[in-house]
């Protein structure tokens, strides 16, 4: 292989004239957060709905809530991401489909909408699964007490469902901070955008990639850490 | 106390019953239909009548009439799938029934215009499975509902929930975990949960049957002094010591339906059913 190495790079002036490859990928890194903390935002409050929605017992608001989940989870993130961005200002009506098209970061707002309501589907099942994993006399436990159903869920399903799913919450957390990549597609300046970038201004395709690489990983690992810190914070004595 | 299954008796009651009784906590033995009239504002405390219940095509519930008057304690037996657990809980609306109506003190529970959530916070509840919530302390678990339901203050619910822990006998416990104590000490936390809400009658599911034999007893001294003291109770429970102690009424039941009820030396000592007979002995031994 012919390769020039050039570890030196990060230090060197991009061709953007506003900073070094260092600094470009760091702004990259700077979306994905942003993108990937607002989309958790969106994700966390509509798949909490969504999961209690399949758990109610109303026929009615559980079919709400699966058809939610099969439809923003059978389609691929990478064509909601296409249907968010270039289907739906053509759709709507004209004067709405150009407010959209002329909002200043457009790429940003739509990954967070269009990732948040994606992994929200992901998260409503992981409500569902937490709230039925609880013994059934935990509902009838706070019922008999006189709490509402909405009471009920506030203050005795929802805290030992989210105890419950907490790992595999973490793991929907990684996979959304990752899938902000799929936003480059639609034009979002994110981590991943930015070392192709620098790939094709540069022609160091393995640095580029290695640093993007390890500041995933880097970033992903702090998740963990965080995670691991919330889990011994609210775990339950006695159990 | 009328049943579809039971065959008439006489009006009065025998002199029998009225020497079993517990002082002070009123007719006992008594049916509905030969009880002396009472005013109407003194009604029945929980009327079921004609109560049936169906999964899908299978019938759990046959036309069950029972009733508790206030002070009274009724004991409901009966073999497992006997439907008693199914009865309790339809009383407070834990589980819907199909046919006959329910009444909690006055209060129709299957009428629609009923705030269930509101007849709900008078009717105690104690399960098999205790069903304290794991993520809250003690005290949290005591004063939850006063505050969220009854809009008790903080202070006045967790000062309510430690007298009624000093009571059952586990103050030094109140900050714990559910998960930290044993079964018998969860059921009595639960027991005084229940009563943290000032209920007008306590509903008892299986109290002791998911306890430890050595843990039994603790929580049943804690229902018979509930029962001495006047409380209204309707127990599903198999201790049949216990039923004989304290209940007023024993009520047996089988496939769904009641077979028999009275005084428990009518229904303990010598059961008109043959079927009541054959649980008996089974139980017993």
């Amino acid at each position: 292989m012919n390769y020039n190495w050039n570890w030196g790079i990060f230090f060197e002036a991009s061709p953007e004239g506003t900073g070094t490859y260092a600094d470009m990928l760091l702004s990259g890194l700077m979306w994905t957060i942003l993108t990937a903390l607002c989309a958790w935002v969106v994700a966390f409050a509509v798949g909490s709905v969504v999961g209690v929605l399949r758990t109610l017992p109303s026929r009615a608001a559980q079919a709400v809530g699966n058809a939610y989940v099969e439809l923003f989870r059978n389609i691929p993130l990478l064509v909601q991401m296409f249907l968010w961005y270039f289907v739906l200002p053509e759709v709507l009506p004209e004067s709405w489909g150009t407010w959209l098209k002329q909002l200043p970061d457009a790429p940003f707002y739509t990954a967070v909408v269009c990732l948040g309501f994606f992994t929200a589907s992901r998260v409503a099942e992981q409500v569902r699964a937490g709230i039925q994993a609880l013994p059934r006399g935990q509902r009838m436990a706070g019922t008999a007490l006189g709490l509402t159903t909405a009471q009920t869920y506030r203050y005795v399903l929802l805290p030992n469902a989210y105890r419950i799913i907490l790992p595999p919450l973490t793991s929907e957390f990684l996979n959304n901070l990752k899938n902000t990549s799929v936003a480059l597609t639609i034009g979002l300046l994110e981590l991943t955008a930015r070392a192709r970038a620098m790939q094709e201004f540069s022609f160091q395709v393995f640095e580029a990639f290695t640093a993007a690489t390890i500041i995933y990983i880097i970033i992903n690992l702090l998740v963990v850490t965080v995670a691991g810190v919330i889990e011994r914070r609210v775990a339950v004595p006695g159990r | 106390m009328t049943s579809s299954a039971m065959p008439p008796v006489s009006p009065v009651p025998e002199p029998q019953a009225a020497v079993d009784a517990a002082p002070g906590t009123g007719p006992v033995g008594t049916l509905l239909t030969e009880r002396p009239p009472v005013p109407a504002t003194t009604g029945p405390m929980i009327a079921i009548d004609g109560v049936s219940k169906w999964y899908g095509d299978f019938q759990v519930l046959t036309n069950c009439t029972t009733s508790v008057t206030k002070g009274e304690v009724v004991v409901v037996c009966g073999p497992s799938g006997s439907g008693k657990s199914t009865l309790i809980k339809c009383v407070n609306a834990l589980e819907p029934f199909q046919k006959g109506q329910i009444t909690v003190d006055g209060t129709k529970i299957a009428d629609k215009k009923t705030n269930l959530p509101k007849l709900r916070s008078r009717v105690g509840m104690v399960f098999q499975h205790f069903e304290l919530f794991p993520h809250l302390s003690i005290t949290d678990n005591l004063s939850l509902a006063q505050r969220k339901v009854l809009g008790r203050s903080r202070d006045e619910a967790e000062a309510k929930g430690l007298a009624l822990l000093e009571r059952v006998g586990l103050k030094a416990h109140a900050h714990k975990f559910p998960g930290q104590l044993s079964g018998g000490q969860q059921q009595r936390v639960a027991i005084a949960r229940a009563l943290a809400m000032n209920p007008i009658v306590m509903l008892f599911d299986e109290p002791t049957s998911a306890l430890d034999p050595e843990m039994v007893g603790e929580v049943l001294d804690v229902m018979v002094e509930l029962a001495r003291e006047g409380m209204t109770m309707m127990v599903v429970t198999h201790e049949l010591g216990f039923a004989r102690e304290v209940a007023d009424t024993v009520v047996y039941m089988d496939q769904g339906g009641i077979v028999e009820a009275g005084t428990p030396a009518e229904v303990l000592g010598g059961p008109r059913e043959a079927r009541t007979r054959s649980f008996l002995s089974a139980v017993i031994g």
